[in-house]
């Protein structure tokens, strides 16, 4: 199902002439427009004019989530404020999220592209699907919702959490698609199941699943319990949200990536060289389309590779793999980005030390849950359990309100975390094997 | 009058308390009490040792952590309503326990309670005026 055949199948040789000069005129823009750009692009001793081919991308300098945080919060900003119809913004403790802005056209394009994954999925305007991306700052929700008003589908804008009401939801609207997190869909289906609602059995067709990392073996769990295609959907707030890239139902082999709009190319994370294709590293996108904040070379930090053959569903765009982890320490932890140097502070804020600590993620049953393991040293010890468990809470507390997750956090005795040579490892992420 | 004892932060999981007797035994510590206080993920050992500074040092060589608290050690007549009394006069100065834990000595005539107050001084002065009698530190220690 192609929503744009015209767009979507364009021959490469077309598709690349209409790249360079969105690029062109992007690139004179955030020249013009960002003070950030301006002072990038002359200490690179580069004018947007220097660029004249695709191959030369590799002039520019890149732009890291770092800069984002450091013009908090309309810096990057292209447009004037006024133009700017919505922001969503990243987690983040307070002056490090990441604000991004779109204007009425991104919006309009953010829908268009979020449209053609539906199709991607399969989805026609007859068809009703229910959207349990969470709606707010978090991109997924609205990105989504207004991607199946485009396509013209029944959209069910239920939003997160209230599990068994989304169980009960499904069944009486008969959705046709579901969109919501990988692990969200499974705890639905064996909290629908405590409720006598079997998903299996209901007219569920596929799921556009994505906002977290995700195997292959856990698509083939979703897919065998739910009875379902299980898709995958690539998007960042930084540069759009949810839609840059998706699977198709059709190859299910690799997310097509929205190349009218964005440019890709795949690094060496280390030493920022730009690899062949095929390659894998680190995915960078240049925007070509937005208006609010236009990114130019904007490190993902996602790992990946990109696949240059047609697919046989007929589109021409280049299709990436799966995510195969980061290059940075982030977590992705039920859709919400953490990092550990945020945990960190928060440590040194509720005791005045940053006590050794260990992040430890999890997919207990279906959901992602994080522990967080400190260390109990003299200075956090008291020999009254009220007053161990009170910090557990203030911990606890402080990073629920300051980042949005729920973590446990464990107090554990002195050296049993395990030290690494070098650099502390901070992170245990089990998920990666345990779909 | 205060009592000097030692609490040392276990994680729970097996064999772990066992660690924290080796070191001690290989010490030749003797614990004169002992009470464990626990929750689903750790506890706290609190002992009173026949060498405080010695078994201090032998634990944290072996890398727990430890603590210093000043506890009260009295001695009530091992009859029925002995502890009610005692609880009765620090509730009238609104002293408040913070934990407590028994023992009882070989004689057979008294109990020995070790108390955590959250008034300390406040507590002694309470139990002194009562005519109370409070063991000393080197006397529990050497018991």
């Amino acid at each position: 199902m192609l929503f744009d055949v015209k767009k979507e199948t364009m021959p490469r040789e077309e598709l690349e002439a209409l790249q360079l000069s969105r690029l062109k005129n992007q690139l004179a823009r955030v020249y013009a427009n960002v003070p950030f750009y301006r002072k990038q692009f002359d200490e690179a001793g580069v004018k947007p004019d220097d660029v004249s081919s695709l191959s030369q991308l590799n002039l520019l300098p890149f732009t890291e989530k770092q800069d984002l945080r450091n013009h908090y919060p309309f810096g990057m900003f292209a447009v004037p404020r006024e133009n700017v119809v919505r922001v969503h913004a990243s987690s983040g403790t307070t002056g490090k999220a990441t604000v991004v802005g779109y204007t009425q056209r991104d919006i309009d394009t953010w829908a268009e592209l979020m449209a053609r994954c539906l199709a991607m999925a399969g989805a026609t305007p007859k068809d009703v699907i229910h959207n349990g991306y969470g709606y707010g700052l978090f991109t997924g929700g609205l990105g989504a919702h207004y991607g199946c008003e485009r396509l013209g589908a029944t959209t069910v804008p239920v939003s997160g959490g209230g599990t068994k009401r989304q169980a009960m939801l499904l069944r009486d609207f008969g959705a046709d698609f579901i969109c919501c997190t990988p692990s969200y869909v499974l705890h639905l289906y064996e909290t629908a199941l405590d409720i006598g609602i079997n998903l299996a059995e209901l007219p569920l067709r596929a799921g556009i699943f994505g906002a977290e990392p995700w195997t292959e073996e856990m698509r083939h769990d979703i897919e065998r319990k739910l009875d379902i295609k299980a898709l995958d959907i690539y998007g960042l707030s930084e540069v759009m949200g949810p839609g840059v890239g998706m699977e198709c139902a059709e190859a299910q082999a690799g997310l097509h990536m929205q190349e009218d709009h964005f440019l890709l190319e795949i690094i060496d994370p280390v030493s920022g060289e730009q690899l062949p294709m095929g390659e894998t590293g680190e995915l960078v996108i240049t925007t070509l389309t937005k208006e609010a904040i236009p990114l130019v070379r904007y490190r993902t930090r996602d790992l990946t590779s990109l696949i240059p053959e047609p697919c046989r569903c007929g589109r021409t765009f280049t299709r990436m793999k799966r995510i195969m982890g980061r290059s940075d320490d982030m977590l992705i932890i039920r859709g919400v980005n953490v990092f550990p140097s945020q945990i960190e502070s928060l440590l040194l804020e509720t005791h005045g030390l940053t006590p050794h600590y260990q992040l430890i993620v999890d997919r207990a049953g279906s959901m992602d849950t994080l522990t967080i393991e400190v260390e109990v040293d003299e200075e956090l010890f008291s020999d009254e359990i009220k007053n161990l468990q009170r910090r557990e809470g203030e911990i606890q507390r402080n990073i629920k309100d300051f980042l949005g997750v729920s973590a446990k956090v464990k107090l554990v005795e002195p050296r049993s975390i395990e030290r690494s040579q070098g650099k502390a490892k901070r992170i245990l992420d089990r998920r990666i094997n345990t779909a | 009058m205060k009592v000097d004892q030692l609490s040392v932060f276990l994680e729970n999981r097996a064999g772990r308390l066992a660690e924290v007797t080796k070191v001690l035994s290989d010490a030749k510590i003797n614990i004169r009490a002992l009470s464990l206080a626990d929750t689903s993920d750790f506890g706290i050992l609190r002992l009173i040792v026949s060498d405080f500074e010695k078994a201090k040092n032998a634990l944290k060589d072996k890398g727990f952590t430890v603590g210093r608290t000043s506890v009260v050690a009295v001695e009530v007549p091992d009859t029925p309503g002995g502890l009610h009394k005692l609880l009765e006069m620090l509730d009238n100065e609104d002293v408040n326990v913070e934990y407590m834990y028994a023992f009882v000595q070989q004689s057979g005539q008294h109990a020995v309670i070790i108390f955590r107050f959250d008034r300390t001084d406040q507590a002694l002065q309470t139990l002194e005026k009562n005519g109370v009698r409070i063991i000393p530190g080197e006397t529990l220690y050497g018991m």
